[in-house]
């Protein structure tokens, strides 16, 4: 089993949003960065299923060196070895081109990532990768097993979930609870300095979409307290002031 | 040239996200000087496909094989790919959902089509082509420049309000031919809440956390949830604890909605937590705690206690 899983860098989820420069560039001072927590359970599962089948996990990230210690994080959890593709990811379509890229030169039976990163919240780049290596991709994926050549897996839907067969190679997007997180040991710490972190350049320079600016959402007025004992008042005033019912 | 809108059914009717993302499509049409285009897939009567005209749709393609009939992501990117192809279309506008996500994303890869996700506002075209999304869950909007010839814009909800008009959209059939590679997942099971008002569509939302100190009290939560006709929600220690599906966890790392009204019982308002819900319109905390953190994000607080609170709303609603 040859598993290629995608992580993002990305901003700790306490962290209070905030951007410089005439709000064209994301604050990074004081922030936190941590691996997504989607990405966190595409790993999890990866990793116990190379336990339980044998075959190795290879951590691929496109972002600058400030994502090393990210990518360490992932080694020293039990992946083997590491692609850090030296890039902005800037655009979902750029970052899957990354991913393809290297996919076509290595027949993974497997590539998992988070449903979604936290940042962009995009939800696009399996999809994107699915189409360019013509393989299915399936999210946000809840359960997980391999039998044979067969992956057994449950999906979320609107309202409930779905139990799918599905022969491999796939994509897959991830989402709890396909696996709990796993916290890196001292070994596995030790062991993560001496694993292979190969630094390539980006495959193309291809980005569809641009930001050209930030802003934060407008701050919601004061609270209105209702007394416990004239609860009832809310469902007046839901009707009348905020007119939403 | 026209707007090619990908509108989703639900039980044969046109999901009511979907009559947003006609209307906003419609909206995207006029200012480029072009018609909007409905792509329907799955099986509906002829009534409910010429009722897009309502929302603005002046034309519905309507994809009836019967190989359709199970929602699949890759096999309908296929069938709106042909559409937009046969119609001319550069810009594809659809509602954000769990088949319109994965939907789009194989769709912009097919198309090498510039995506914008949560899309919150209706589009920029004085300079370049250029829409607001929401990113960070919520926490911050990025103006975004859509630089490539072909254009996806997947819709919050709740981003505009459709004015309905007296009007039909003519109703073609369409029968793409379908490509085997896009059926090879079997579904083997589906499990799905019937008659329930799905959460990800609900005007109105009822939500509870750990406050409720069991799944057997979740009655009381249910009962405002009928009584408005709202959809129900918990927070992440709730689905984590089993008390709840995971389809109805709401935050960071659950479903992100925009409701009009989210009544939140029982939940303190951890960040994370606020990620998902901030961009309802309006926020109502009840809790004991009068230092819950929840209370800062509300528009409407109660300090007490949701077994005495809970049932006294739902009575209050009954009685209007």
């Amino acid at each position: 089993m040859k598993i290629l899983v995608c992580v993002t860098s990305v901003p700790d989820t306490t962290t209070k949003i905030t951007f410089t420069d005439n709000n064209t560039r994301f604050n990074k001072a004081g922030v936190q960065f941590i691996t997504g927590p989607y990405d966190d359970y595409a790993l999890a599962r990866a990793v116990e299923l190379k336990e339980k089948l044998g075959g190795t996990v290879t951590v691929l990230n496109v972002g600058s060196a400030d994502s090393d210690p990210v990518i360490r994080k992932c080694l020293a959890i039990g992946a083997d070895d590491a692609i850090r593709v030296d890039a902005e990811p800037t655009d979902a379509f750029f970052v899957a081109e990354q991913i393809a890229a290297i996919a076509k030169q290595n027949s993974y039976d497997l590539i998992l990532m988070g449903r979604e990163s936290i940042d962009y919240n995009g939800g696009q780049v399996h999809g994107i990768v699915g189409e360019l290596l013509g393989m299915p991709s399936i999210s946000p994926v809840m359960q997980l097993d391999i039998d044979g050549s067969t992956a057994k897996l449950t999906r979320e839907i609107e309202g409930g979930k779905q139990e799918l067969e599905a022969q491999l190679p796939l994509i897959l997007g991830c989402q709890e609870p396909i696996a709990e997180w796993k916290i890196p040991n001292m070994r596995g710490i030790m062991t993560a300095r001496t694993k292979p972190l190969n630094v390539i350049p980006p495959a193309g320079n291809d980005t569809l979409t641009q930001v050209v600016g930030y802003e934060l959402p407008p701050a919601r007025g004061s609270v209105k307290m209702i007394p416990a004992e004239e609860a009832e008042t809310l469902i007046r005033l839901l009707r009348t002031e905020a007119k939403v019912i | 040239m026209s707007v090619l809108i990908f509108a989703e059914l639900d039980e044969g009717k046109l999901k009511g996200s979907s009559k947003e993302a006609i209307y906003y499509g419609s909206k995207v049409a006029e200012s480029l000087g072009t018609a909007a285009t409905a792509i329907v897939i799955g099986q509906a009567d002829s009534a409910e496909l010429a009722a897009a005209g309502r929302f603005g749709a002046a034309k519905v393609l309507h994809a009836a094989d019967s190989k359709l009939t199970e929602a699949n992501g890759m096999a309908y990117a296929s069938v709106v790919a042909a559409a937009a192809e046969q119609e001319g279309s550069t810009v594809v506008v659809l509602a954000k959902s769990s088949l319109g996500d994965a939907m789009a994303a194989r769709l912009a890869g097919k198309l090498r089509a510039g995506l914008a996700a949560n899309v919150v506002d209706l589009p920029n075209l004085s300079n370049g082509f250029r829409v607001k999304r929401s990113i960070y869950t919520g926490k911050a909007f990025a103006e975004t420049e859509l630089t490539a010839d072909k254009k996806i814009l997947a819709i919050k909800k709740n981003t505009i309000t459709p004015e309905e008009k007296e009007a039909t959209a003519n109703v073609e059939a369409f029968s793409p031919a379908l490509n085997d590679s896009d059926f090879v997942l079997k579904v083997t099971n589906t499990e799905k809440a019937t008659g329930d008002v799905l959460l990800p569509e609900a005007n109105l939302v009822v939500s509870a956390g750990r406050g409720l100190k069991g799944p057997e009290n979740w009655g009381i939560v249910e009962d405002l949830a009928k009584a408005l006709g709202a959809a129900t929600a918990c927070s992440k220690p709730v689905s984590d604890l089993d008390w709840r599906p995971h389809h109805e966890h709401v935050g960071q790392t659950g479903i992100k909605i925009s409701p009009n009204l989210y009544i939140a019982a029982g939940i303190s308002g951890a960040i994370q937590h606020l990620a998902g819900v901030n961009s309802s319109k309006v926020i109502v905390v009840i809790n004991k705690d009068p230092e819950a953190p929840f209370f800062k994000s509300a528009d409407y607080g109660i300090v007490g206690d949701v077994f005495d609170i809970l049932p006294r709303l739902t009575k209050a609603v009954k009685a209007l």
